[in-house]
């Protein structure tokens, strides 16, 4: 390891004409067969040992109220089963709030300490542990558990029922920004206005793999933990200040997620209990949550935007006004971006925005893909295109008429912003020249076709991350990174930039994440783990090419000893005189020489906030759709999507393609299928599972073709790449809705849009 | 999921004799249905029979000239088979409009006709529900009732019968054949599934044990102007909000005999001679089809989020018949 460690903000951006041998070009996934052949592991997965004993969580069948009794010697009374944990039994943990907020709490409130009161905050809240010596038998047991409860009638659980209990958080994690100009004066002298209520419900993250965590009890007392997570040093550092562990007692790995979409950016609830329970009976304990209890944490909050538009008569956007009222949980205040970017997508001089919360009683809602992003541009989009077809203008064209050509939200201007020519090229693919102005004028049989397009838009930012190397000297290169790889292809795009960087063969190196021993990296979310982990990937590959040229240039007869670092290229893992490429040492022959076994660095990247604060940096796409709506039945099939994306430099086309694959057809689930249905009389989710909880299948999907379109970037990264997780799926929904307008004439505002709301 | 004990039974006799023996004993054939609803602890058997291996297996001739299906043959052999293609395509439509590939290649026709209803509240024990425990009272009454029932409902349960291959086999005046204790015997499929009255525990007219061991389809020809259409949240992989088999039999554009069946709407496929005689003799033509909606809609009721199938079913009909009558291609 090396002493001195470096900290810095990467030596230089990589060129544009970097995009060499590996940048930039379509890269199969590294783990790809691992994950096809069964041989990549999930947390529930690894049986390390035997004797590893299983925990099933019992959920709480009522919303509110208090735990009067709990009996659990039937269950004892089960040979093989060793203990129930409640709220009876559980020893005092952590007394602090603080103890439980984990990197992606929400600032202020109580996180929910699974366990510790007889006191129930929402439906299937997490109220026993079964620990048995099998899955099968820790499941029955619990059927075995009974708990008597004082009910609560008055519940508050739809938001719309409860609009009155609105108020402003005390902290937004996203201050809104104070109203611009006169909106409201602005509005009334409109010539062509929209006033219109735009409203989603709940919906939940689903990924495929369910929660779990394995916990490993050691020599020591300490503790491996497998966890399901999207940060193991959150994982990490929640389980240390809550069970007061030192670092060495708990590690957490992670080397494979099946899929997050934001459900792993906190700790959840299993991984106190598996943790909770290996502490106690000192064993190693598993702990899986089932589909049913996939529903039982945070979710995407239902949100009601309240958006009025006023245009003047030449078609130029005056007044732009976003009251918006989302969810919460009655102990924590979860606020995500909805409202701001109502302020920021068009050129407006009068902007009014708000954005306030109405505590329920349900578990504190959770970033979900694009979280607020998707919501927000679902309702703004619409209503644009609302106001355009009011002013009688073409709803690309009224767009481009209103261009922001600077953020005026935050008054900077956009570090780079090519979405003029998303849809300039996504128009051009889709063939939107070609639309028919009237709506409801295009029939195909028994369907109508509509035509609809919407901008999406999403942030992009770097955080700071650190990365260690290491080249040995049979010239393999390791590097290493806490960051998490969540389906995302980031063991893929890692390797990608360090065998580009060092100059090594892609082959040659191994990139290793997941796992709290590596070196700092943020949670693997929020789109930012291309810039913030490919920077660090970059700046400790340019460390440790200085260190190797260094190491080469004392070596006797060196053909570098009077040769600068800038006069000599990393290619082949070789170094070579950029003069005369046949003058070389490979790496191997400069560690061998050097009588050195391996190479080591360590370094931290941070982000230029100097030079990135002058800017707002932002990912920008058009998506363009077609619908079929059948004009009897109301049934909808999209049949065509475009989206044409502005991402700055693209690592890896076709793991960047998936993305954005991904990314829309969870749009297109999102408009028509996603709807996690809340009885009020409960306050319980009922369609807490697969077949009920709808996502589109396969013959749901039809034609989705994605353009990269070309951005040059030098303020948001050295890399110039702004990361694609989530725009994908912006503007997707509001684009079916305002296609179906086309197709129909009607204007749907609530999600999902389902067949009914077209009768 | 509770424990219990399992045996591998070959003869309709071993199998009937296995439940005096226990408390709570089920047959198991496919899995599809039973396994969900035991780790759900909606059904809590302490004994199951496997009967898969009865002889129920195949797809045969019919004394009276029809054909012959066996309660154990899956859902896709039978959607699949050539005869059933050739001769009652409608039921072949029907089958392969419903679950997915892989639930097909599991599902067994006995245990389709046995499926249990997919009402939320059913599935879910924290919530009170009359199906499940009779008396407890109706959750979906003022609940969240999307999928549920319009038609044939009652104050107790609004559930509806998920299937789609019962509509078809309804529409084609299908027969079911059952042995038990009591010996065995034919069942019309009219007077199969019932209705949930004051009894919704009760999905069918099966005494306790009984087992389906065939389904006899008569020999008649609706070969040509057949339709099953199937109204649903998505493409593929979800159950019908409504569904309706359509089969006529024409002469000179004019409807010689019809069968309708709707499916997503009651407790059992609902079928209506009175919608099908009116059809009989009219020209296959709007007017006819939607006076057809009408009369089987009759006494339709809505219980809020529902209540948008009554429309959705009349259009889908007249749809259904349309494209069965081949006034319009078939989707
Ligand atoms: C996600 C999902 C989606 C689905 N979608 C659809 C759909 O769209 N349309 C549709 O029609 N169906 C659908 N199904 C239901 C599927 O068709 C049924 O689960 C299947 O037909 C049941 O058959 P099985 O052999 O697996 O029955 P099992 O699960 O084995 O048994 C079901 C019940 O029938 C009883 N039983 C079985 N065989 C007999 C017999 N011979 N005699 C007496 N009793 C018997 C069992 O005791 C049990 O109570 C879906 C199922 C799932 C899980
Ligand atoms: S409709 Fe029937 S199955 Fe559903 S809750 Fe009511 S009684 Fe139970």
């Amino acid at each position: 390891m090396s002493l001195l460690q470096k900290v810095g903000v990467s030596a230089e951006n990589l060129e544009p004409q970097e995009t060499g041998k590996y940048i930039g070009k379509p890269i199969s996934r590294v783990d790809g067969r691992a994950k096809v052949t069964g041989n990549a592991k999930y947390a529930a997965e690894f049986n390390v040992g035997t004797g590893i004993l299983h925990g099933f969580v019992i959920s709480s069948p009522i919303a509110k109220g208090k735990i009067t009794a709990v009996n659990i010697r039937q269950a004892l009374s089960q040979k093989g089963v060793l203990t129930v944990f409640t709220h009876l039994n559980v020893p005092g943990l952590a007394w602090f709030d603080r103890s439980y907020r984990d990197q992606d709490a929400p600032p202020g409130g109580s996180p929910f300490r699974p366990l510790q009161s007889d006191e129930i905050l929402f439906s299937q809240q997490p109220i026993a542990l079964v620990v048995a010596e099998t899955f099968e038998l820790a499941r029955y047991a619990a059927t075995l558990v009974h708990f008597e409860y004082e009910v609560k009638e008055e519940l508050s659980v739809g938001l719309e029922q409860n609009l009155d209990k609105a108020k402003k958080p005390e902290k937004h994690r996203f201050p809104v920004p104070k109203p611009r100009g006169d909106a409201e004066k602005a509005l009334k002298e409109s010539a062509f206005t929209v006033e219109e209520d735009y409203y989603h419900g709940y919906e939940h993250h689903n990924p495929m793999e369910m929660f779990a965590s394995t916990v490993i009890y050691g020599d020591d007392d300490r503790l491996t933990i497998y966890d399901k997570t999207q940060g193991v040093l959150n994982s990490q550092s929640y389980i240390k200040s809550v069970f007061g562990l030192s670092d060495d007692k708990a590690r957490v790995i992670s080397p494979f997620m099946g899929g997050g979409f934001g459900s792993g950016l906190r700790p959840q609830y299993q991984l106190y209990m598996a943790v909770l329970a290996s502490l106690e009976l000192k064993r190693s304990v598993k702990v899986v949550l089932t589909r049913q209890q996939m529903f039982s944490f945070g979710h995407r909050p239902a949100t009601l935007q309240k958006i009025a538009l006023g245009a003047s008569a030449d078609g130029k956007l005056q007044a732009i006004i976003n009251k918006c009222v989302s969810e919460t949980s009655t102990f924590e205040e979860y606020t995500e971006n909805i409202v701001n970017w109502s302020g920021q997508m068009y050129q407006c001089d009068n902007v009014l925005l708000d954005h306030q919360l109405v505590p329920l009683d349900l578990y504190t809602p959770l970033d979900m893909r694009a979280p607020g992003g998707v919501t927000g541009m679902y309702a703004l989009e619409i209503a644009i295109d609302e106001l355009a077809v009011k002013a009688g203008i073409d709803p690309l064209e009224f767009r481009l008429m209103n261009y922001a050509e600077k953020d005026q939200n935050l008054d900077k201007p956009f570090s780079s912003k090519e979405l003029r020519e998303c849809y300039r090229q996504g128009a051009e693919r889709f063939g939107w020249s070609k639309r028919n102005p009237q709506a409801g004028a295009t029939v195909e049989g028994n369907n109508l076709v509509g035509w609809g397009v919407a901008t999406g838009c999403w942030e992009a930012n770097q955080m700071p991350s650190r990365a260690k190397a290491m080249l040995s000297a049979d010239g393999k290169l390791t590097v290493g990174c806490a960051t998490a790889d969540i389906g995302t292809g980031t063991y893929t795009v890692m390797t990608q930039i360090a065998a580009e960087v060092l100059g090594v063969a892609m082959e040659d190196v191994l990139f290793k994440l997941g796992d709290s021993v590596l070196p700092m990296s943020p949670l693997q979310g929020g789109s930012w783990t291309m810039a913030t982990v490919g920077s660090a990937v970059k700046l400790v590959c340019d460390d440790m090419k200085t260190k190797l040229f260094k190491l080469a240039k004392q070596l006797e007869n060196s053909p570098f000893s009077n040769i600068k670092e800038e006069d000599v290229i990393f290619s082949d893992s070789r170094i070579q005189l950029k003069a005369d490429t046949q003058k070389y040492l490979t790496f191997s022959e400069v560690l061998q020489k050097s009588e050195v076994n391996y190479l080591e660095t360590d370094t931290t990247s941070l982000p230029n906030m100097l030079e990135q604060n002058k800017y707002s940096r932002f990912t920008h796409s058009a998506v363009f759709v077609e619908v079929k709506v059948d004009k009897d039945l109301g049934t909808v099939h999209v049949t065509r999507v475009v989206d044409a994306v502005a991402a700055g430099r693209i690592i890896n086309t076709k793991t960047a393609r998936s993305q954005i694959l991904g990314g829309v057809v969870w749009g297109i689930s999102m408009a028509l299928h996603e709807d996690t249905v809340m009885d009020n009389n409960f306050g319980r989710f009922m369609n807490h599972n697969l077949a009920e909880y709808h996502v589109p299948v396969n013959a749901d999907i039809k034609d989705i073709d994605v353009i990269f379109v070309e951005e040059h970037d030098d303020i948001v990264n050295p890399l110039g790449v702004k990361g694609l997780g989530e725009i994908g799926i912006v503007g997707v929904a509001a684009a079916v809705s305002n296609a179906i307008y086309h197709a129909t004439g009607k204007r749907l505002r609530n999600l999902p849009m389902q067949l009914d709301q077209l009768l | 999921m509770n424990k219990f004990t399992f045996v591998r039974v070959d003869s309709p006799d071993a199998a009937i004799a296995e439940l005096d023996e226990h408390y709570s004993p089920k047959f198991i054939a496919g899995g599809t249905n039973l396994l969900d609803l035991m780790k759900e602890n909606v059904e809590c058997p302490d004994h199951l029979i496997d009967i898969n291996h009865l002889a129920f297996n195949k797809i045969e001739d019919s004394p009276g000239g029809g054909l012959r299906l066996g309660a154990l043959v899956t859902n896709a052999d039978t959607a699949w088979n050539q005869e059933v293609e050739k001769r009652y395509p409608l039921l072949s439509q029907a089958i392969l409009a419903g679950a997915s590939p892989q639930l097909r290649n599991m599902a067994t026709n006995g245990g389709n006709l046995m499926q249990r209803t997919r009402c939320y509240y059913f599935y879910d024990t924290a919530t009170p529900c009359n199906k499940r425990e009779p008396g407890s009272g109706c959750s979906a009454i003022g609940g969240y009732n999307r999928i549920l029932g319009i038609l044939g409902t009652s104050e107790q349960c609004i559930a509806t019968h998920p299937s789609d291959m019962c509509v078809a086999l309804a529409a084609l005046g299908a027969t079911v054949n059952v042995t038990g204790k009591n010996g065995n015997r034919i069942i019309p499929f009219a007077d199969f599934h019932r209705l949930p009255g004051d009894r919704p525990d009760l999905d069918n007219t099966l005494d306790a044990g009984d087992i389906v061991t065939s389904i006899d389809l008569p020999n008649e020809d609706f070969t040509s102007y057949y339709k099953y259409l199937k109204i649903r949240d998505r493409a593929s992989y979800a159950f019908a909000l409504v569904s309706v088999a359509a089969a006529l039999k024409m002469e000179d554009g004019k409807i010689k005999e019809a069968r309708l069946a709707l499916g997503g709407v009651a407790h059992k496929p609902w079928r209506s001679n009175e919608a099908e005689v009116l059809l009989a003799g009219n020209t296959a033509n709007k007017d006819s089809f939607e006076k057809a909606a009408d009369v089987i809609l009759q006494g339709a009721k809505g219980y809020g989020d529902n209540t948008f199938k009554i429309e959705l079913a009349k259009r889908a009909i007249v749809r259904a018949l349309t494209e069965a009558a081949g006034l319009e291609e078939q989707a």
